[in-house]
């Protein structure tokens, strides 16, 4: 055991101004129960009145120790863990560390698995844009919206539990493809989504974007400049609504989404209300980018034939003796990657969600660590976070759209 | 003023006779889909055998470690399973499972599947470990029960031929 270290009043004296020292201003304890910090976030807030003077984030409450306990199982029973990252993000998790490990082996796709594999990562951003817009919304008081989007998120769940048998904690692509394939009703059900999602987009646009009291909440409040975002290292819609227009999909893509017409949504603004019109627009962007998936989906099959990595289909087993030593391999020892480290990214309902995989050769991996864009995002609240009102605070976190799973790791 | 208050107005009544996306659970229950991943099941052959073979592969492959298998040696005069070799202990300790479906997919003989019931619940510890007796399926129709006496060098094979699934 350790030496417990007590931080001194000397070193954590800077965080706050000088004012709040002499006890003109006052410290304020925001969270980790706070619900409109979406998660188990604290913030500590120097106030002087009801104006936000410095905004400390306080992060660590949901740690769960993912990325080390990574390290203690084999690639295929790391993945369980992936979804449990980014809860609101699971396939797309899922994607990014199957990336890495097939970037890492050479493992080839077949084309149907990644049209699938964007089909459901558009999705799932969808998905994930529904659950801010109505929490945001819910912040500033409007009710509503909140169970309106949750309607049509439960949908796009629907069609999770569909492919992969649960609605979050999906595991559904797999290194070197996916699960299975996807079912036959899939095509419908997705169907009936695009049908329906372009109208009901259009009604929350309408619900909220002209209602003047929410504009007074979101115009002009959290302003991050395009410097700001980008020496903070911000991603996703963060940066895009500050003027960069970077997106992965679109500047390095992969999974095929060189294929797919879709436009980058880019605001010059930088505040709340640019941030929301982003996220508005790349739901109908990533609408566009399911509709042309599923048209041009292509047949064959859905995992690679590389017995060294993706386990034999169950037909093989009971006939292939060397089909079931090579099952019960992957399932008890796993497989092994080559030596080496590979960095891979993936553009998450966030922004920027990279892996970096170290192997040392053995069937586990040796380091992984997660570039989680949370955890950059965040970093932008004590910049966007000051001179605010303690009010608008509120409107400035759900902007940023934070996922404490994804942050604390 | 007035008109847009009737257009609000118009919303609400059009929502009334709209059906509700919610379900009255319990009373209701939300229908799931073929490939729902929930509680487990030891399933057994027509003829009653248990389909388990004890050969732990889903212990091996389960992420949580939450599957132990201890496996004991069939004979003739008392058969459990097809093949050299059945589970005398299985047990799945419910809080540590996370239903991932890796368990069904790494079983050899298609023993262990994930049912479409989510309704677990359990008063202590003791109970969430979900022993054989609860997890193996009743004896149904013409089966018999295990263990069960059966003529010599019948069933020797223990994983049997199967087919990909088609849900």
């Amino acid at each position: 055991m350790t030496d417990l270290y007590e931080v001194t009043y000397d070193e954590i004296k800077h965080l706050v101004s000088e004012r709040a020292l002499e006890g003109e201003t006052m410290l304020l304890n925001m969270g980790p129960q706070h619900p409109s910090t979406h998660g188990v976030l604290r913030l500590l807030l120097e106030l002087d009145g009801e104006r936000v003077i410095n905004c400390i984030p306080d992060i660590g409450f949901l740690h769960t120790g993912i990325e080390k306990n990574m390290e203690a199982k084999t690639y295929m029973k790391a993945e369980v863990m992936t979804d449990r990252l980014d809860y609101l993000n699971t396939m797309g998790n899922n994607l990014a560390y199957c990336m890495a490990v097939e970037k890492l082996a050479e493992l080839d796709v077949p084309p149907r698995a990644q049209a699938i594999r964007v089909i459901l990562a558009e999705l799932q951003r969808i998905a994930s844009h529904l659950v801010w817009l109505g929490t945001g919304a819910l912040d500033l008081g409007a009710t509503s919206p909140f169970l309106y989007c949750f309607r049509e998120r439960e949908q796009i769940l629907d069609i999770f539990e569909l492919v992969s048998g649960q609605r979050m904690m999906t595991t559904y692509i797999r290194p070197g493809g996916l699960w299975r394939d996807v079912p036959a009703e899939f095509e419908e059900a997705v169907r009936a989504f695009i049908d329906i999602f372009p109208r009901r987009v259009d009604e929350y646009e309408a619900l909220l974007k002209r209602n003047p009291i929410l504009l007074d909440r979101m115009l002009g409040i959290g302003v991050l400049t395009k410097e700001q975002a980008l020496n903070i290292g911000a991603t996703g819609p963060v940066l895009r609504a500050s003027g960069v227009a970077w997106d992965l999909r679109k500047t390095r893509p992969y999974m095929g989404y060189e294929q797919y017409d879709f436009d980058i949504p880019v605001q010059e603004a930088g505040d709340v209300y640019a941030r929301f019109l982003v996220r508005i627009h790349e739901m109908r962007e990533s609408l566009k980018i399911v509709r042309q998936a599923l048209d041009r989906l292509p047949m064959g099959p859905v995992r690679s034939n590389n017995r060294k990595y993706v386990p034999p289909p169950r037909s093989e087993i009971g006939e292939s003796m060397e089909a079931l030593i090579h099952h019960f391999k992957l399932w008890t020892e796993g497989f092994t990657l080559p030596k080496g480290a590979i960095y891979s990214a993936v553009e998450s309902p966030r922004g920027e969600l990279g892996v970096y995989l170290e192997s040392d050769g053995g069937n586990k991996p040796y380091r992984i660590h997660w570039r989680t864009p949370s955890f950059d995002n965040l970093q932008t609240l004590t910049v966007i976070g000051s001179g605010h009102l303690v009010a608008d605070l509120i409107a400035i976190i759900g902007s940023v759209d934070i996922v404490l799973g994804d942050v604390d790791r | 003023m007035l008109v847009e208050l009737l257009r609000g107005l118009k919303t609400t009544f059009k929502a009334m006779f709209e059906k509700p996306v919610t379900y009255q659970y319990p009373e209701v229950k939300r229908p799931v889909r073929p490939r729902y991943r929930g509680r487990h099941v030891l399933k057994r052959y027509e003829n009653g055998l248990e389909k388990c073979i004890g050969c732990a592969l889903c212990a091996a492959a389960c992420p949580a470690d939450a599957i132990f298998v201890e496996a004991a040696e069939n004979t003739d005069e008392a058969r459990y399973s097809p093949g050299e070799r059945y589970a005398s202990t299985y047990e799945i300790n419910m809080l540590r499972c996370i239903f991932c479906g890796y368990c069904a997919d790494a079983c050899p003989t298609e023993a262990i599947v994930l049912t479409d019931n989510y309704e677990l619940t359990f008063t202590s510890r003791v109970e969430a470990i979900y022993t054989k007796e609860r997890l193996l399926e009743p004896v149904r129709g013409e089966a018999r029960p295990t263990p069960q006496q059966t003529p010599p060098g019948v069933y020797t094979r223990a994983v049997p031929k199967m087919a990909d699934p088609q849900d």
